[in-house]
């Protein structure tokens, strides 16, 4: 048996991958799950917050950027660690799922409130001064004029955030998640073969390469007109 | 409350764990140092390359880039960690943790890069050029400068994930911040050292993302 | 004699240590034209965007149509259609047509049905002569045809009194010819107007009333004529004769 031979034998092995396919698949949709969560969450979350600070009410606005900070200042896995490790012996058990997902959503709802933030503070004054001139009132105004305008800003910047984040759906591995990593990770010390490990990393291509290839295609269909 | 404190904010523990979790700041730090210029002198090389003109070398390089912006880091990391020692290669999770950032964060800060080297405009290279400048001298001293430079807000965004990111080193058993304040956690039974590596992250990280903020949106409002 | 329909009485505005505005009074009747003309600074363009509180004045008195329009129990949004405005910088919505530029207030403020407010909205490019540009975005039309635009925003919704914030300022000088003639039309309709501008010539020709501000006052206001030709204040003669030099 030639070395080639023996790689593909022991890194894409048939039987063991045959094997272990379900329990992949199984992952995947846990993966999937979790992903989909996150993102609806943590981008909702992130707008409410921009358009709270819009209501420029001084306290609160304190309140919002200290709590963006934090959570754009800490590692993803030091805050599922802490929910995780941490949240029992304070009376509440969150599981592996929760601790991830509520981790993710709150990072992506800093990154995503600071770009929505980004996008509405940078619209013209002037819209502001034209739509109220007509008598639009101010949650009108947000709506209808100046939120349109800052969405098209924030999509390139916002999905590639996205995106970063979504892919520590991998990090709930740490918390014992039976996502698609963990469960790679326990196949291949059942196994002693590396192959679940392949598949693991092919289903990850699978999921996020096409939505990379999306978001070069955003960028360039969205870009700052300067 | 009183229990809130004993079990997150146990000054006693907290004490005891202190030197543990600040010998996982010392790594983490020098961990940063090494891997941040190790994937920006991959960002710097992917973004140089792709100023080759040839389809041949675009499309591969952009595959590449793709290919690593898609794959978790964690992933990745696990894979040379756990796959690599059954084709005979074994590399400490130190290495591992060089060479998935190498990959990973280089392919980052090469996206980056390489948006700031386009923003040049086209005459920089011609005058440059019409000097005498090779092409690689012009890169270095001129187009380069003004590139790092235009894409400085994004290039301090990068690291300050990058620097976060370190945190996955736990996972392969290097003695980082939050692996150590972990080894703490099971220990004592007790969440205060975790919450201490929160603590120390925040304080060291809370600047750079003020700083970050601001420049995010002056140059935001720049653009209105 | 008329009844005033803009009544702006004792006005004072402050931007922290500056004092902009130090006590304007200014009435302008139904149907008249005003031209308010100045330095730089002095206070005009602030004056005018008091009259709908874009800007909140520190103090004074200020009734548009009968509204009091700094009572706490003005529901500003709804004055704020019977007073038009446009501004030097046009502020189309990007995002929109001009046809949707038109319909936004109309909806949303008037209430109307949408076929309602479209059939308004196309009435109102038509009266700025451009019906044909409907369905154009803003970055798709001249300067000139976005401001009438935006003049068009402003009279779909009827109102009593229109503001004019430079609204020539921001233009090429070949397309200033076009928004002028509208503004010409709109007077000869009837229109009450309040126009901060530096067209001399315009003001000559339609302009019942100038009005000279400077230093956050009004030195002194008459018939185009008056001032023009014979102002009373040395103030006014060297801004007139500064003017004429370009």
């Amino acid at each position: 048996m030639n070395s080639w031979n023996r790689f593909v034998e022991t890194f894409f092995n048939a039987k063991v991958m045959a094997k272990y396919l379900p329990d992949i698949l199984y992952g995947t949709v846990v993966t999937i799950e979790l992903a989909v969560l996150v993102v609806l969450a943590g981008l909702a979350a992130g707008l409410v917050l921009a358009l709270v600070r819009s209501l420029a009410i001084r306290p609160l606005n304190w309140l919002i950027i200290f709590v963006v900070d934090l959570f754009r200042s800490l590692p993803p896995l030091v805050i599922i660690v802490l929910l995780y490790f941490g949240l029992p012996s304070a009376g509440w058990s969150p599981s592996s799922f929760v601790s991830t997902w509520l981790s993710l959503a709150l990072v992506l709802m800093a990154f995503a409130e600071e770009i929505f933030w980004a996008g509405i503070t940078s619209v013209a004054k002037g819209q502001w001064e034209a739509a109220r001139s007509t008598g639009l009132s101010f949650g009108q105004t947000l709506i209808y004029v100046v939120l349109p305008q800052a969405l098209r800003l924030t999509i390139a910047p916002l999905t590639n955030r996205t995106i970063a984040i979504t892919k520590g759906t991998a990090l709930g591995t740490v918390v014992a998640l039976h996502e698609i990593l963990g469960m790679a990770s326990s196949a291949v010390s059942n196994s002693y073969n590396p192959s679940p490990l392949m598949m693991g990393a092919a289903a990850y291509i699978v999921l996020f390469l096409p939505v990379v290839v999306a978001a070069r295609w955003i960028e360039t269909r969205f870009a700052w007109k300067r | 409350m009183e229990e809130i404190v004993q079990s997150f904010f146990n000054a006693e523990i907290a004490e005891a764990a202190m030197p543990i979790v600040l010998a996982g700041l010392l790594n983490t730090i020098l961990l940063s140092l090494l891997v941040v210029p190790l994937g920006f002198l991959g960002g710097l090389i992917l973004a140089v390359l792709a100023q080759v003109r040839n389809p041949a070398v675009r499309w591969p390089l952009m595959a590449w880039v793709d290919f690593f912006r898609a794959f978790p880091p964690l992933v990745l990391l696990v894979l040379l960690f756990a796959g690599l020692p059954f084709a005979g290669v074994e590399l400490g999770g130190f290495a591992c943790v060089a060479i998935a950032f190498f990959l990973n964060t280089g392919a980052y800060y090469g996206e980056i890069l390489r948006a700031g080297i386009e923003s040049i405009p086209h005459g920089q290279v011609e005058a440059a050029r019409s000097t005498g400048l090779s092409g690689l001298q012009t890169m270095t001293y001129i187009v380069l400068p003004q590139a790092v430079r235009n894409v400085l807000p994004d290039l301090l965004s990068n690291t300050l994930e990058v620097v976060k990111l370190t945190s996955l080193g736990s996972v392969v058993a290097v003695p980082e911040l939050l692996f150590q304040a972990r080894q703490a956690q099971s220990v004592t039974f007790n969440a205060t050292p975790i919450v201490m590596a929160a603590v120390i992250y925040f304080l060291i990280l809370w600047p750079v993302v003020r700083l970050l903020s601001r420049l995010e949106n002056r140059a935001a409002a720049g653009r209105g | 004699m008329a009844y005033p329909i803009v009544a702006a009485h004792g006005i004072h505005k402050h931007f922290g240590q500056l004092h902009v505005l130090k006590g304007v009074d200014l009435e302008v009747e139904e149907r008249e034209l005003v031209f308010v003309i100045g330095p730089s600074g002095s206070g005009k363009s602030t004056l005018l965007r008091c009259l709908n509180r874009l800007e909140e004045p520190s103090s004074g008195s200020i009734t548009v149509a009968g509204i009091d329009m700094l009572s706490p129990r003005t529901d500003i949004n709804h004055a704020r259609q019977h007073i038009g405005m446009v501004f030097q910088s046009f502020n189309l919505y990007p995002h929109m047509t001009a046809l949707g530029n038109v319909m936004l207030a109309l909806r949303k403020v008037a209430g109307k049905s949408r076929s309602e407010a479209e059939d308004i909205a196309q009435a109102a490019l038509e009266r700025v002569g451009l019906a044909d540009r409907a369905h154009h975005r803003p970055a798709e039309l001249s300067g000139g045809q976005q401001q009438r635009v935006a003049i068009a925003r402003a009279i779909a919704l009827e109102p009593r009194v229109m503001l004019f914030d430079e609204p020539t300022s921001a233009l090429d000088p070949e397309l200033v010819g076009s928004v002028l003639a509208v503004m010409r039309s709109l007077r000869e309709s009837g229109m009450t107007m309040i126009v901060v501008s530096h067209e001399m010539g315009f003001a000559r020709a339609a302009a019942d009333r100038v009005v000279f501000m400077d230093h956050g006052l009004i030195v002194e206001q008459g018939p185009p004529a008056q001032i023009f030709e014979t102002p009373a204040h040395e103030r006014t003669r060297a801004f007139i004769g500064q003017i004429r030099q370009h």
